[in-house]
């Protein structure tokens, strides 16, 4: 008996330190970037370094929005991930609804090698389509390149969520002279709302980090906060202080929406293996 | 007209009718991926026949641009180093992650918590994350250095040496993408039945003997999804070796994408850098058409 209660609580314990030796790294890493941004230049720069801000300072964060354009960048973010979150529920969960509904592998199919495909091989014929539209300065080939990731992850998340329906309650509404159209509107989606809820989130969220799209095609004034931490601070300002509060700010708006909607989050990527670009 | 309406309109109004027009649904969706995604394959193929540069004439040159690759050392060397770095990113994230997730499936306190903080990295903006590695690999200032020099080791050159770049980058990408073979692999321990374990436990058997051979063998097709998807996007992985390196130190860690980036976007040698992503696609597909063939034949078994 005594054996296994020995037992019992070494693997206990194996458990708890396996766990913080793999949930550590991240938790450090994060809490080092807070602290960068908390502290002053000379505090950044210190051998041995810093660790804790003592006291901390917002002057980094005040500095990033004071000495750049950042409240743009953040306004062309916003638009741009809204819009593509918002254009492609509008376009993918009455397609994902058609392709549950007629079993259509193939047109999954397509999806799938949609998120086989590398974001960088996209964005060659669009550059020249934009261009030739005159639309490179706007943030609309943002919005339309964005689609190339939001549309996808709509579709594939959707589809296993319409799949998961009980048919029965659509039939009866069609039985009752109701339209498909009716019955997905006003019975298939009021159920499949949760499925919806998580789609937006991750198609919100990798929308918002994407980086490689607005590399290419965005101008000086339609940057997205990714693009614009890149670009304009590591080439105008070196110093850390200022970098990592950017990075915050830049990521923090999804760190919070994963920490609140983890449930759902952890659900969709379960569900799917879903990552954009 | 008017009659043959009114004759369809009792035809058509059983569910049965109505599930031939369910394709219509899709239609919008379909434009949308005409555009985005079908016109810019079509056109890749088009311009990687072509010698096509920003501006100028852009002739017909066959299948010149193709040759040219085979003949490019940088292309060839881009080419190893991306398999290298492949092959890294997806041994090590699938150990760890499946080791992360026969913990995350037994229930301790604080468990929701600790998945979420571990999921974090895969979620957080990769350009935000790249500039605070970059940060931590600074020889003289960064905080990697100190830890490591405050235990005994010696200083690492992180990224700022030939030598030792591509694993440090393969460390950020296992960092990062962990969660996501975690969060699959757990996905199949959650579906699995409990009766082996029970029996396996009443016949005295250790966490690791269940582990080898009830879930590994179980878990398995799981295992070799996240495989395939991380195979996938660790060939893809753009945004971190873009921000860290830039491909350098020289050309140390230049993926095929970042020479394709490079090609097109700095050199504007669109011909080129389309037949690049013409062999880029092939390559990725035949890779993950092969691990996809293996998987099949081991269900077969």
């Amino acid at each position: 008996m005594n054996r296994h209660l020995a037992r019992r609580f070494l693997g206990r314990l194996g458990l708890y330190v396996s766990v913080l030796l793999l949930v550590s790294p991240a938790v450090l890493f994060f809490l080092w970037m807070l602290s960068l941004s908390l502290k002053n230049e000379l505090d950044n720069t210190a051998w041995p370094p810093v660790f804790i801000p003592n006291p901390p300072t917002l002057a980094n964060f005040v500095d990033v929005f004071a000495k750049n354009d950042f409240l743009t960048y953040t306004i062309n973010s916003v638009i741009v991930s809204f819009s593509a979150t918002g254009l492609a529920l509008l376009f993918g969960v009455p397609a994902a609804y058609g392709i549950a509904k007629t079993k259509a592998t193939k047109a999954a199919a397509l999806i799938l090698i949609a998120r086989v495909t590398p974001g960088l091989s996209y964005l060659i014929p669009l550059f020249l389509l934009f261009q030739y539209l005159g639309l490179i300065g706007t943030l609309a080939p943002l919005v339309i390149t964005h689609l190339v990731i939001t549309v996808p992850i709509v579709v594939w998340v959707m589809i296993g969520f319409f799949e998961g329906l009980p048919g029965e309650l659509e039939e009866a509404a069609l039985m009752d002279g109701a339209t498909i159209w009716q019955a997905f509107v006003y019975v298939a989606m009021p159920l499949a709302r949760p499925g919806i809820t998580v789609a937006m989130i991750l198609a919100f969220i990798f929308s918002w980090n994407n980086f490689i799209f607005g590399v290419v095609l965005a101008g000086r004034t339609t940057r997205t906060l990714p693009v614009a931490v890149y670009n304009v601070l590591t080439f105008e300002q070196i110093s850390w202080g200022p970098l990592a509060a950017a990075a915050l700010i830049v990521t923090a708006p999804v760190l919070l929406l994963t920490l609140l909607m983890q449930k759902e989050i952890v659900a969709g990527l379960t569900a799917g293996g879903v990552k954009g670009g | 007209m008017s009659m043959t309406t009114a004759i369809n309109v009792p035809i058509i109004s059983g569910p049965r009718a109505y599930g031939r027009r369910y394709w219509v649904f899709a239609v919008p969706a379909a434009a949308v991926v005409l555009v985005v995604i079908l016109f810019p394959w079509l056109f890749t193929l088009y311009m990687s026949v072509h010698d096509w540069k920003v501006t100028g004439d852009t002739p017909y040159v066959g299948l010149a641009n193709y040759a040219k690759m085979l003949s490019d050392e940088r292309f060839l060397y881009a080419v190893v180093r991306t398999l290298y770095f492949t092959a890294a990113s997806v041994v090590a994230p699938l150990i760890l992650g499946v080791w992360a997730a026969v913990c995350f499936a037994s229930k301790f306190r604080l468990r929701g918590l600790a998945r979420t903080l571990f999921v974090l990295p895969m979620m957080a903006t990769p350009v935000a994350i790249s500039l605070v590695w970059t940060m931590m690999f600074h020889p003289q200032l960064g905080v990697l250095n100190y830890l490591l020099t405050s235990v005994g080791l010696p200083p690492s050159t992180w990224v700022y040496d030939a030598s030792t770049v591509i694993p440090t980058l393969v460390m950020v990408e296992t960092w990062q993408w962990t969660p996501l073979v975690m969060l699959i692999v757990l996905g199949g321990i959650a579906s699995l039945p409990t009766d082996p374990y029970e029996a396996a436990i009443l016949d005295g058997a250790s966490a690791w003997q269940m582990f080898r051979h009830i879930t590994l063998p179980l878990v398995w097709p799981f295992i070799m999804v996240a495989a395939v998807i991380r195979l996938i996007d660790a060939l893809k992985t753009f945004d971190t070796i873009y921000v860290i390196t830039l491909g350098g130190p020289g050309t140390a860690s230049e993926t095929i994408n970042i020479l394709l980036y490079q090609t097109a976007f700095a050199y504007y040698d669109l011909g080129y850098g389309s037949a690049m992503v013409v062999v880029f696609f092939v390559l990725i597909l035949l890779i993950s058409l092969l691990l996809l063939r293996i998987r099949q034949r081991e269900d077969l078994r």
